[in-house]
């Protein structure tokens, strides 16, 4: 599905990815982990286009995206930060990116699900930063697209709303989609991630299922299996 | 004076019972096929008919007191070879001619009508073409030169001459005339005590209008337009210039009018539109201003040299580049109760007349006599700055020049 | 771009800062018009607001613009669109309904007015269209700026500086040199210097309509040419044109490369 080949990106200074090689095959739910500044947004945001690598090549099914954007009607994304133009209401907001993406959509399946008949005729300035997560859920899930990227799908959402998601999420990868997530709840990541791929430094330190994790780091659950990979001498 | 009378009535019944006026016929089948033939037969006070038809003449002397009328506008050409009608007689009429192809040189001003030293003349209805110098008058006094139509093809201002021209004449009577593409539409040249009225004087070479050295003339509702140089008002003395119409006077040194060395002249009710400079003034004191329109002009009044005692007041100043300009800080000019379109000031106690005073001098115009090159910074931001600024604080402008009574409302 | 450039549009016209900018330009109209009962004099007015306030508008509002929808636009980058489409067509929707908010909030009262039937016209006309050119010159410009700046502060201080240097600075600096060099000829510099600001050129525009009495007073054959004949208006059109399209190709290219 993705091949990545000797990633780099500065932004000024300050270098992000450094040589990252990473492929990620056809079908289940990768886990992209990391500290804070590792490069996991960096690296999600060259996949879509939206960072251009300073060198080095991203292919997707074969096919190079540089330059490209067609590519993108593959990709469904759903940003860290939920902010939309204020201006418009929730309505419109679905209305525009069906509009914008021409592809059929099962909108009205999620909204029901995230319960939000009541503020689809409010403005998107007015909502609560869970509400605006919900809304940003429903925008990056009511596609078909074989690859899924989530970038901190949990923030801001009560618990109701987190098994809703966890729900979804189980749901596309039954339909065999490939889904990347990136997250800093481990508990969440899991119960729902097949494979982790653990960022530092700019490159692809660990990469592989959560109990080759355990076993290489001698831990028996993710979250110290995590924090201790750092320091584990042996990577990938 | 009644004594006097008496004898002219006589007479005038002993010269009808003696001979009576008779009508000589001028026509290309008849007996008499040039008007040069008709003049030597004809006696004095006839009248000579031109029938419509082409004379190729020229150097026709009129010698005695004669009218000529052209029937049908009878063409008179003149081949080029030199002045077609010389009047040299009292009392001669010359009316509906069609007088074209004056000879043209370097060395004597051969002209389509000369009259010399004659009074009493009158030329009307005549169309001039194709002429070198047209109407000329030379010390010649109490004629009427009216309702001709003199259309010139001048392309150079040493080879081409005057549309009508007075040199030493007195009270002369120039009405309703037509001038075009000439050098100068009309030219006066120490001729006094003349009137110039409703003639239209445009698309000349050089000016609709030329004074030099003539005084109390007056000149009235007149229209000039689209001339080289506009107007030209020289060396003269108690001009009246009352309700003319100058327009489109465009150029590097076109102005409506230009004024040099003009004293005590009234100038009133006439509108100055759209010229490079409204009025040009050079060394002319006394002068009253009043009731004039200057109306999208470059520069409504240019003032140049020493101008003294002049008043402007009730005259309409209306969107132009720049209202006044000197050239110097001294000022001994009054404007008073002008209308200005660019005045910004106020009327709180609705008298109609502004509480603050307008300063018709910009800094801008001031750095434009310096720096022609800067009138493209007209109108920009930076010039109105330091434009508001002069205005507070005069440094470089007449700080006494102001009119201290600007109008609300236009002068209708 | 079309979608892009409709969404920008909708979003935009229904702000409030439209209509307070319509409503601005309206009710100067009406006052110029029915309080003074003077075209010629409105359209000289006009003229003076148009040439420094529609930049100023047009920069501060790009600014806003641009930043306030950084939101949307990485909403949009994520979608499969051409990224210079998404630029291009949020440029667009600004300047667009900028220069609609101009032309129609003065042309309502002026066509109300009877504009039609008046001899200014033409000076209207051209009034309006060196507007909506300013509003695209410095819409871009101050786009150009923003995407080469993060920081919001400073964006728009660089913004404003570069109004402020168009509409006043650079013509002291340029009377300043003509004054000091007014030994040579400067007719050609002088034009040449107006091509580069183009609030100048906007208003060299305007003058050949409002001022070319005064225009034809000077000596210089450069200067004969260029305001007796139309090589002027032409010349001018041009160039305002290329003030439009520079920015606006500079602002695709960095399009391509910024990263977000």
């Amino acid at each position: 599905m993705i091949k990545i080949e000797n990633l780099h990106k500065k932004f000024g200074k300050n270098v992000v990815l450094s040589g990252l090689d990473l492929e990620i095959k056809n079908g289940g739910i990768f886990a992209i982990l990391g500290p804070n500044g590792s490069g996991k947004t960096t690296l999600i945001k060259s996949i879509l286009g939206m960072v251009v690598p300073n060198s080095g090549q991203i292919y997707l099914n074969g096919a190079t995206i540089k330059n490209g954007w067609k590519y993108r009607k593959q990709i469904d994304y759903l940003p860290q930060i939920a902010n939309f133009p204020g201006n418009l209401k929730v309505k419109e907001l679905i209305r525009m990116i069906k509009d914008l993406r021409q592809m059929p959509s099962n909108e009205e399946e999620l909204i029901t699900q995230f319960k939000l008949e009541p503020f689809l005729d409010k403005k998107l300035s007015t909502l609560s930063g869970g509400t605006k997560q919900k809304v940003n859920i429903v925008l990056s899930f009511m596609f078909e697209s074989p690859l899924l990227i989530l970038d901190e799908p949990t923030t801001g959402l009560d618990p109701a709303a987190l098994i809703n998601l966890k729900k979804l999420i189980m749901q596309e990868k039954e339909k065999g989609k490939t889904i990347l997530i990136t997250s800093h709840i481990m508990q969440f990541v899991a119960e729902i991630a097949d494979e982790i791929v653990y960022l530092l430094e700019g490159k692809i330190y660990f990469k592989g299922s959560i109990e080759e994790l355990m076993t290489k780091t001698q831990q028996t659950d993710l979250e110290h299996a995590i924090a201790a990979i750092a320091t584990t001498p042996t990577h990938v | 004076m009644k004594l006097v009378s008496l004898f002219i009535l006589i007479l005038s019944l002993f010269q009808g019972v003696s001979q009576e006026p008779k009508r000589v016929t001028v026509c290309e089948t008849c007996e008499l096929k040039s008007i040069s033939e008709a003049i030597e037969i004809a006696a004095d006070h006839d009248t000579i008919v031109v029938k419509k038809g082409t004379y190729k003449e020229f150097n026709i002397l009129v010698d005695k007191p004669l009218t000529i009328i052209g029937e049908n506008y009878p063409v008179i050409d003149g081949e080029d070879k030199g002045e077609i009608i010389r009047i040299v007689s009292d009392n001669v009429t010359i009316d509906g001619l069609f007088i074209i192809n004056v000879g043209t040189s370097y060395t004597s001003d051969y002209a389509a009508i000369r009259v010399v030293k004659s009074e009493h003349f009158v030329i009307q209805n005549v169309v001039l073409e194709k002429l070198f110098f047209g109407i000329y008058l030379e010390k010649s006094n109490y004629g009427k030169v009216y309702h001709n139509k003199i259309i010139g093809d001048a392309v150079d201002e040493y080879n081409s001459g005057n549309g009508i021209q007075l040199w030493y004449s007195k009270h002369v009577e120039v009405e309703k005339n037509i001038v075009q593409h000439v050098r100068d539409g009309i030219y006066l040249e120490f001729s006094d005590d003349i009137t110039i009225k409703e003639n239209t004087s445009t698309d000349n070479l050089r000016y609709g209008l030329h004074f030099m050295f003539s005084n109390n003339d007056v000149y009235l509702n007149n229209v000039f337009e689209n001339n080289g140089a506009g107007v030209a008002v020289m060396f003269s003395k108690r001009i009246k210039m009352i309700g003319n119409t100058f327009r489109k006077n465009w150029g590097t040194a076109a102005f409506g009018m230009l004024l040099k060395e003009i004293n005590d002249a009234e100038i009133s009710g006439n509108t100055f539109e759209e010229n490079t400079i409204g009025i040009n003034i050079e060394g002319s004191n006394r002068i009253a201003y009043k009731n004039n329109n200057f109306i999208k002009n470059g520069w409504a009044i240019k003032v140049l040299g020493a101008c003294y005692t002049n008043t402007f007041s009730q005259n309409n100043f209306l969107y132009n580049s720049f209202d006044i300009s000197y050239n110097s800080k001294l000022n001994d000019n009054v404007f008073d109760q002008n209308y200005w379109s660019d005045y910004t000031g106020y009327d709180l106690d609705k008298n109609g007349i502004g509480d603050v005073p307008y300063r018709p001098v910009k800094l801008f115009s001031y750095i434009v006599n310096k720096t022609p090159e800067t009138i493209v910074l007209l109108r920009s931001l930076f010039m109105d700055i330091i434009d508001f600024s002069e205005k507070v604080s005069p440094v470089f402008t007449p700080d006494d020049l102001l009119d201290a009574n600007p109008l609300m409302k236009k002068v209708l | 771009m079309f979608k892009i450039l409709k969404y920008s549009f909708y979003d935009l016209i229904r702000s409030r800062w439209s209509y307070v900018y319509f409503l601005f330009y309206l009710l100067l109209g009406f006052v110029l018009l029915f309080l003074n009962n003077d075209v010629s004099k409105a359209v000289i007015t006009l003229m003076n607001i148009i040439i420094i306030l529609v930049p100023l508008i047009g920069t501060i509002f790009g600014v806003m613009y641009f930043y306030n929808s950084k939101e949307f636009t990485e909403l949009l980058l994520a979608q499969p669109i051409k990224r210079s489409s998404i630029f291009l067509g949020q440029y667009l929707g600004v300047a667009g309904s900028l220069s609609l908010s101009l032309v129609l909030g003065l042309g309502i009262p002026f066509v109300l007015y009877g504009i039609f039937k008046s001899d200014a016209i033409f000076d209207f006309s051209l009034l309006l269209v060196t507007g909506a050119f300013l509003t695209m010159i410095f819409t871009a410009l101050s786009f150009n700026i923003s995407i080469s700046n993060e920081n919001k502060i400073k964006g728009f201080g660089y913004a404003v500086l570069l109004w402020l240097f168009m509409a006043v600075i650079y013509d002291g600096l340029f009377l300043m040199s003509l004054i000091v060099f007014k030994e040579y000829p400067l007719d050609s510099f002088s034009l040449v210097a107006t091509m580069f600001n183009p609030i100048d050129l906007s208003r060299t525009l305007i003058l050949l309509k409002l001022d070319i009495s005064a225009l034809l007073g000077y000596t210089g054959a450069v200067f004969k040419q260029f305001f007796g004949t139309n090589t002027g208006l032409f010349v001018s059109l041009g160039t305002l044109l290329l003030w439009t399209v520079l920015p606006i190709w500079r602002l695709t290219r960095i399009s391509k490369k910024k990263d977000f």
